[in-house]
């Protein structure tokens, strides 16, 4: 169709007064963005790659050495790196988990007829529009222990929110919930909205308990949905910066990303850093192969 | 052993009510379809029967006790449904077993029923497909086996087969009835197609906006229509219908479907029937094969022009002119060569069917 679209250019418009075929138009269109793709993403992408083999550092102008696969294997070897992403794995499962959890049942509540549910919906989503930055300032003023409002409405007195080294990380979460659980909730809803109202009505004669039911019906059918909002938020959660690192420095809540920042431009170890990215990379692509594997089997049906 | 019985049931959506007063008793393992246009109730009564609709007064009685306040799960009733309602993420075994595991049957006796009904309704080899791999008359089969396994109380069926090819209906409609005798459940079945009704229903329930027309065996509904609605709904091709003018000649009456026509002769007995409806407000209704025809003039017969002939191969339908009117009659195949010729017609007054214009009813007259 789009072929049959493209037909030949009115002799009247500009561009044919200019003597522009169809053809000049289209790479008009396309050579930037495939131009800017190649300098921004896969330039750098291939630069790092091959500093992750030297002893690069960008401090100074010492010439990069090449070391081999030295880089990869200290930081695998690091036991502190390994913590990192103990914290990281740590952090992406309370924060999924509670994304689900929370944007699922939110979507559950919403999805029946309850007046101003559009204007519910809209306000629901407006964590989600916020800036990283300016949720994770908010967030922190909330969490003052001495003013805070959330010990205030909890009760909760001097309650240690983000200096507490077991809370902390725990309190990123729960901002990383707060913002993005309306994502899970904006595609859970399109996921149950449609599942076809018959098929309740007729697990309603079938005498399926209301358990039963979202289990066995809405659940299975929601799913494939379900598994791209988790996706998504995985490896959002896996990547988080931001928020972890404007609410707290405490060394638990150092997730891998502020520890790639750090060594990056606070210690200047550019080559080891790109190391350690390349690993994230790896890994943030296997889990979502994974996930992308049991979604296409649950598309499958 | 289920009895039925809807009490004075009535139902709006907003201020148009979809059904009015309605009054029903269906007794163990009869066969009832509920027959009307889209629109007419039906499906809303249906519904309201299985529990998925509440009804706004009256009862709704299953074996003698109000089910009307009861969900659907607590009134032991299996549907299908048009649309056939199969979960898409489970096989057809996964289906078919869904009610017995929903209740926590254990699994050997699951196992057991699902064979065993998959085995009469032919699907055994289908049990471990997907609904989406089945055709449209194995989806129907795999419907009515979600429905059949647990054995319930009675069966309902929304136009369980209105969504099937012609030929697969006729097939499906001959395994309904095959399945119904052999399982004896009391079944409810919604339909628009008279056809079906008449082959399906031990007494068919004609329902017009809302309003029950009229409950009857097939042959009651079709051979004495209790009013003008029924008498056109059922049957095909449609009855004939037209205002009657009565002219007493004697020793007959004279009945004139059209100020030009010649008349057709019925018995004088006719005009003490007719609760004097004779001098006005009378509609005489009589289905193709009420017109008989013939090729040589005889007593009683009148003179008409064929002006359209379809014909059906069993049989013709032939259109005769009747003044500026038209009626249908059914005629043997071949019976009118072409469009023009000439025959001769009367009304069989053994199967004329009088009705009051204005309120529609029939006059109940039998010659």
């Amino acid at each position: 169709m789009a072929t049959l679209a493209m037909t030949r250019l009115d002799p009247q418009s500009r561009a044919a007064r200019r003597g522009w075929s169809d053809l000049t138009i289209r790479n008009a269109f396309i050579i930037p963005t495939i131009a800017f793709l190649i300098i921004f993403n896969i330039f750098p992408l291939l630069y790092s790659l091959g500093y992750s083999f030297t002893d690069f550092r960008a401090s100074t102008n010492a010439p990069a050495n090449f070391v081999g696969l030295a880089n990869y294997k200290a930081l695998l070897n690091d036991p502190f790196i390994w913590r990192n992403f103990a914290i990281t794995a740590k952090y992406v499962i309370v924060s999924v988990a509670g994304q689900v959890i929370v944007g699922f049942g939110v979507a559950m509540l919403l999805n029946r007829a309850i007046p101003f549910k559009g204007l519910i919906t809209t306000l629901l989503l407006l964590p989600m529009m916020l800036s990283m930055a300016v949720v994770g300032l908010f967030w922190k003023l909330l969490y003052d222990p001495s003013f805070g409002i959330i010990n205030y409405a909890l009760g909760l007195g001097r309650f240690e929110w983000l200096s507490n080294p077991d809370m902390a990380l725990y309190a990123v979460a729960i901002t990383d919930i707060w913002m993005w659980s309306p994502f899970v909730m904006l595609l859970s809803l399109a996921g149950l909205s449609a599942v076809p109202k018959h098929l309740y009505e007729a697990a309603a004669i079938d005498r399926a308990g209301p358990l039963y039911t979202f289990f066995r019906i809405t659940l299975p059918l929601v799913a494939p949905i379900l598994m791209i909002a988790i996706i998504f938020r995985t490896m959002e959660a896996f990547k988080t910066f931001d928020l972890a690192y404007i609410l707290t420095s405490q060394p638990t809540t150092e997730v891998i990303s502020i520890r790639l920042y750090k060594m990056a431009f606070q210690e200047w170890q550019t080559g080891m850093s790109c190391a350690l990215a390349y690993i994230m990379l790896i890994m943030v692509v296997a889990i979502t192969n994974i996930y992308v594997k049991y979604l296409n089997k649950v598309k499958e049906r | 052993m289920t009895q039925i019985e809807l009490r004075g049931v009535q139902k709006w959506f907003g201020s148009n009510q979809v059904i009015k007063d309605m009054n029903l008793d269906i007794a163990d393992g009869e066969f009832i379809v509920m027959l009307g246009q889209s629109g007419c109730g039906k499906t809303t009564t249906l519904r309201a029967i299985a529990g998925l609709e509440t009804i706004d007064e009256g009862d709704i009685l299953i074996d003698g006790s109000a089910v009307q306040h009861l969900k659907c799960s607590d009134r032991d009733i299996a549907m299908v449904f048009q649309s056939f309602s199969l979960y898409p993420h489970m096989t057809v075994y996964q289906n078919i077993a869904f009610p017995l595991h929903a209740t926590r049957t254990s699994s050997a006796d699951a196992d057991k029923r699902v064979r065993e009904i998959a085995g009469v309704l032919r699907i055994t080899d289908l049990l471990e497909r997907r609904p989406s791999a089945l055709s449209g008359g194995d989806m129907q089969r795999v419907a009515i086996g979600r429905a059949l396994v647990r054995q319930p109380k009675a069966m309902l069926m929304d136009e369980p087969i209105g969504a099937l090819d012609t030929k697969l209906r006729e097939e499906m409609r001959a395994e309904i009835k095959r399945l119904h005798v052999r399982q004896g459940s009391t079944t409810i079945y919604v339909t628009h197609d008279q056809v079906e009704a008449m082959s399906l229903a031990d007494r068919i329930v004609i329902m017009h906006e809302g309003v029950l027309q009229q409950v009857g065996t097939p042959e009651e509904v079709y051979g004495h229509p209790e009013n003008l609605f029924v008498a056109q709904f059922v049957g095909s091709p449609v009855m004939n219908v037209a205002d009657a003018k009565v002219a007493d000649e004697g020793g007959k009456v004279r009945i004139h479907l059209d100020p030009a026509d010649p008349g057709f002769e019925f018995p004088r007995e006719l005009l003490s029937r007719l609760n004097g409806h004779a001098a006005g407000g009378l509609k005489v209704g009589v289905r193709p094969e009420g017109i008989l025809v013939s090729h040589e003039a005889k007593a009683g017969y009148v003179p008409l022009e064929a002006q359209i002939i379809e014909p059906l191969g069993s049989h013709d339908i032939v259109d005769l002119k009747v003044g500026t009117g038209m009626i249908r009659a059914r005629t043997p195949s071949g019976f009118v060569p072409k469009v023009g010729e000439k025959v001769h017609a009367r009304i069989d007054p053994a199967q004329a069917h009088f009705f009051d214009t204005g309120s529609g009813k029939s006059l109940g007259v039998r010659l």
